[in-house]
């Protein structure tokens, strides 16, 4: 496929420096999109010369962190990844990272990796003619956006049964919405969580459940390790969950510092220091794993590019104010809050919190999803929460229903106010402090922190 | 008091998409605070009911597949007890699906589904997008002109048959069907609405006019206990501003 005429490059390539000289922001999807509009192959014939072909990666929670964990293993294989980022997942923004990626009409890269947002599967797929494709999850998210799970699950099916025998397919043997969505095809990944030291028995909501795609009967869980992800089967038609060549086999948890995990390929097994907590963590390095094996790279470059991950961008980091440290955890759909919740909540020590409810259309203008969410984690374990956001008055009624005390609860929905004072507080009273922002409430805070000329000092990682 | 409330929650497994269980913590806990008892009892798939054991029926949201087969259980295994219900006075809430599955029929993808006939409308598909977003509702209570703030997300287009009253009147946001301006319907004791998930939280009001006439079993009114309402004033406000930012 002949390239993309170097004109058309600059010139998309010039709007986006034009617009961050005008201080409108990263300007992260604009270039694309004008690029797209100009020659609406252009990511075709961008990606099509990598040699190592392309890497798509979609799923509601932790697509970031695992398309972050597959660079890091990729980097430790000597491969140099194209790489778009968290925000930039549909057409207009990964057209832009390729933008980026261009010397000369050229990418520069060995292969592409891409995360991609669960709407925009189908087609980007036809563009990107991907060597592998992992679905890792699928769950309610930001339904205002998307329509309903089971119509994703069915154009995730058909978009399946139109690749080629060559594309490999990763799934989740533990979603049951995404186990049997590969039929009978040959070329499939499938990973899990094996160990169910930290399993429970049953979904711990109705609305988790879930019914089996084949024939509609509730499915009846021996294990359940994390929102309707466990070991499942149907009763009535006998479907089960698929076996997986690629899991966790051994995990400790070590609270908010990380976990200890085996994880067992075909290749063999690998032990790793995972630095970032949470179980919802374990499933991105499985699933980070699983790609890898796709891709036939070797052991030690998955355990070596696992070991030296580091959070990706507002998943888990932490900062410090004025000498206080803070760990910020982003909070977007209750499946991933409850994690987050379920992480906090187990330290020894009451907490401080800050959480931030913005409404904004990146963040899902639905907020009906926090009475989703298990907040009553906190109740027992909190000094003081306060409530920030453009939703900041709904986040506090709902954190008193939990059983928070109301006495103990602060709204005021100015992000960056409302942060330095739960903070200053906190300091005061000597006690840790958590942010639990939204996407764009952190988005916020981020640039509110920048402004200060004091972010490259703030952001410890 | 010593008085229970008896909840009975349909299909709380399917039909719950949009956070339901918040509508069932609302009640639940403002009864708690005023003394009240709470049961909450469920019925699934094949369950039959028992009109006289409750004195509020909640059905939520579902996904399209599980609510075709709800409708047929629903005909098969309640519709006759939740008839009476309705007829009987009780209080019945249904919102989003649920409030579909309320009346004749609806239409889904290609096919029509048989609702319960409880109300009389329609719901139908017609060309255009979802009618999505942040909605209030102005409706008079007893006399008073009140509002309800909410969240709307649904395909179908409903129409009330001759009459029915809606339950309110579109002040932003689409409604039944986004030309008429009607919401919802009321149907003696029976209340649907689009107002999707968790609308008591963002309306602890209509949770206590809801808690009292599902109280007042022989029509005698009853009068609650007032409580410490700042929290829910201020989520009450703020979820009317979100549909006052967004009115078109
Ligand atoms: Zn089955």
């Amino acid at each position: 496929m002949s390239q993309v005429s170097p004109l058309k490059l600059a010139v998309a390539r010039g709007a986006g420096s034009l617009i961050r000289a005008a201080g409108r922001g990263g300007g992260t999807s604009l270039p694309g999109k004008l690029l797209l509009s100009m020659q609406d192959d252009a990511i075709e014939r961008l990606v099509s010369p990598l040699e190592n072909g392309t890497v798509v990666i979609s799923a509601t929670n932790g697509k970031t962190t695992t398309a972050s964990l597959l660079s890091s293993i990729l980097r430790e294989a000597d491969l140099e990844p194209v790489h778009n980022h968290a925000g930039a997942n549909m057409p207009g923004g990964i057209a832009s990272s390729l933008l980026s990626a261009t010397r000369h009409g050229t990418l520069t890269g060995d292969i592409g990796l891409f995360e991609v947002d669960e709407a925009w599967v189908a087609d980007l797929v036809g563009r990107l003619q991907p060597r592998v494709i992992m679905l890792a999850n699928l769950f309610r998210d930001q339904l205002d956006r998307y329509g309903e799970l089971e119509t994703l699950a069915d154009s995730w099916a058909g978009m399946i049964a139109s690749l080629p025998a060559a594309t490999t397919v990763v799934l989740n043997a533990d979603d049951p919405l995404l186990a049997q969505l590969a039929g009978d095809r040959q070329n499939v990944i499938y990973f899990g969580i094996e160990d169910r030291a930290y399993a429970e028995s049953s979904p711990r909501h109705a609305a988790d459940s879930k019914f089996c795609r084949q024939c509609g009967a509730p499915l009846s869980y021996d294990a359940v390790l994390l929102g309707h992800l466990g070991h499942y089967q149907c009763v009535s038609c006998g479907a089960q969950r698929p076996r997986p060549s690629v899991y966790a086999s051994n995990i400790q948890m070590n609270g908010m510092s990380g976990s200890a995990i085996t994880i067992d390929s075909p290749g063999g097994s690998i032990a790793i220091e995972l630095p970032i907590p949470g179980l919802y963590n374990v499933y991105n390095a499985v699933a980070a794993t699983a790609a890898a094996c796709a891709l036939e790279l070797p052991k030690t470059a998955i355990s070596g590019g696992l070991r030296e991950a580091r959070a990706v961008f507002g998943r888990v980091e932490s900062i410090s104010v004025s000498g206080h440290e803070v760990a910020l955890l982003l909070i977007k759909n209750p499946t991933g809050a409850n994690e987050v919740l379920r992480t906090i909540a187990a330290q020894d020590e009451r907490f401080d919190l800050w959480i931030a409810l913005n409404d904004k259309i990146a963040d899902g203008r639905d907020v009906s999803w926090v009475w989703d969410a298990d907040f009553e984690e906190l109740a027992g374990r909190v000094n003081r929460v306060t409530c920030s956001g453009t939703r900041a008055p709904e986040m506090a009624l709902r954190l008193a229903y939990a059983g928070v005390d109301r006495h103990d609860i602060v709204v005021d929905d100015r992000i960056e106010q409302s942060f330095d004072s739960a903070v200053a507080a906190a300091a005061a009273d000597g006690n840790p402090v958590f942010a639990l922002p939204t996407y764009t409430s952190l988005l916020d805070l981020r640039t509110a922190i920048a402004k200060r000329g004091e972010a490259p000092a703030y952001w410890s990682k | 008091m010593g008085d229970i409330l008896r909840v009975c929650a349909l299909y709380p497994s399917r039909m719950n998409i949009y956070a339901d269980r918040g509508n069932m913590i609302l009640l639940e806990r403002r009864c708690a605070a005023r003394g009240i008892g709470f049961e909450l009892s469920a019925a699934e798939h094949g369950d039959s009911i028992d009109p006289g054991a409750f004195d509020l029926f909640y059905i939520g949201g579902g996904q399209d597949r599980d609510q075709v087969q709800i409708a047929q259980d629903m005909l098969r295994t309640k519709r006759d007890a939740l008839a009476r219900a309705a007829e009987d006075g009780k209080v019945m809430l249904a919102v989003c699906g649920g409030y579909q599955l309320l009346g004749e029929s609806y239409e889904l993808a290609d096919q029509v589904i048989e609702g319960l006939s409880i109300v009389s409308l329609k719901t139908v598909r017609e060309p255009g997008p979802r009618l999505i977003g942040n909605v209030v509702i102005e409706l008079e209570i007893e006399g008073k002109p009140q509002r309800l703030a909410g969240f709307e997300n649904h395909g179908g287009r409903t129409y009330l048959g001759e009459g029915e009253s809606p339950l309110g009147s579109v002040i932003s946001g689409f409604g039944n069907n986004g030309s008429d301006h009607f919401e919802g319907v009321r149907h003696k004791n029976v209340f649907g609405t689009y107002l999707h998930g968790p609308l008591l939280p963002k309306n602890a009001w209509f949770a206590d006019y809801l808690t009292a006439l599902a109280l007042a079993r022989d029509g005698t009114p009853v009068e609650l206990k007032p409580l410490d309402d700042v929290l829910e004033d201020a989520a009450h406000r703020c979820a009317l501003d979100a549909g006052r930012r967004s009115r078109r």
